[in-house]
């Protein structure tokens, strides 16, 4: 799946902790346009249910997650 | 402040009265959380919590009188870090004992990839949380306004209620 999905902009929060991955994937996401794909990587192990959260709150679609090489791996599209 | 739109976005309203480093951090990881997420956020910083809005302030933390308070290496093999040393209150009660609890907490954060409570400011500020600064605490701790961040706002309870009135999440900390 995730060689289907060309991200418009990739944004890597290994190392970090809460609430860091979700305050930069908000930032990030405002800086791509409706309609386009931001890729996010974490390794905080409460990113999942994190970010799933953020995208139910903001109302932006998490498209695919995905665990890789030990990361916890992100899509989502900006909906408005 | 009060809400007139019922079209408008989730509402976070927190107290935080406690300025150590543990307490200080749920307010700001909060409060940049909720920004994050879309909603409005007001803090309102009161007693003990106010010092968290000077222009100069680094909180302390210390394990006297916070008995369930890990006091773990961050340095170190890895099994040393994994013990939570049971420390004497007498001797937690020593000159400087909460400076090193302090550091050591710190340097933990740090390790682990938290921000530290500036940047975590900083980043409530940036998302235009409101931070309130309680009058009334100003006046009894002899605190002048320009002791604090120009970014926050000065209120008493009045303002904080009318804004909590309409808040989703109302916390005490």
């Amino acid at each position: 799946m995730a060689d289907v999905l060309q991200p418009d902009r990739v944004l890597d929060c290994s190392g970090l902790l809460c609430p860091l991955p979700v305050i930069r994937t908000s930032k990030a996401i405002k800086e791509i346009l409706p309609g386009q794909m931001l890729k996010v990587i974490a390794t905080d192990p409460g990113a999942p249910a994190d970010m799933e959260a953020w995208a139910r709150q903001t109302g932006n679609e998490l498209v695919d997650s995905h665990e890789e090489d030990g990361k916890y791996v992100f899509y989502f599209r900006r909906v408005r | 402040m009060a809400r007139s739109n019922p079209e408008a976005p989730k509402r976070l309203a927190i107290i935080a009265s406690k300025g150590t480093l543990d307490f200080a951090y749920p307010p700001f990881i909060l409060g940049s959380t909720a920004a994050a997420m879309g909603w409005e956020v007001g803090i309102f910083f009161t007693f003990y919590g106010l010092p968290l809005l000077l222009r100069d302030y680094d909180p302390k933390v210390s394990p006297l009188g916070n008995p369930a308070m890990p006091l773990k290496m961050p340095f170190g093999p890895p099994a040393l870090r994994q013990i939570s040393w049971p420390i004497p209150a007498l001797l937690e009660a020593l000159p400087g004992f909460s400076l090193l609890a302090t550091s050591l907490m710190e340097q933990t954060f740090e390790q682990k990839g938290v921000p530290s409570l500036r940047e975590l400011r900083q980043l409530c500020i940036d998302a235009d949380v409101n931070l309130i600064a309680c009058q009334m605490t100003m006046d009894v701790f002899g605190f002048k306004r320009e002791d604090f961040i120009p970014e926050c706002t000065v209120g008493g309870a009045a303002t904080f209620l009318e804004f909590a009135a309409d808040a989703d999440v109302s916390l005490f900390i």
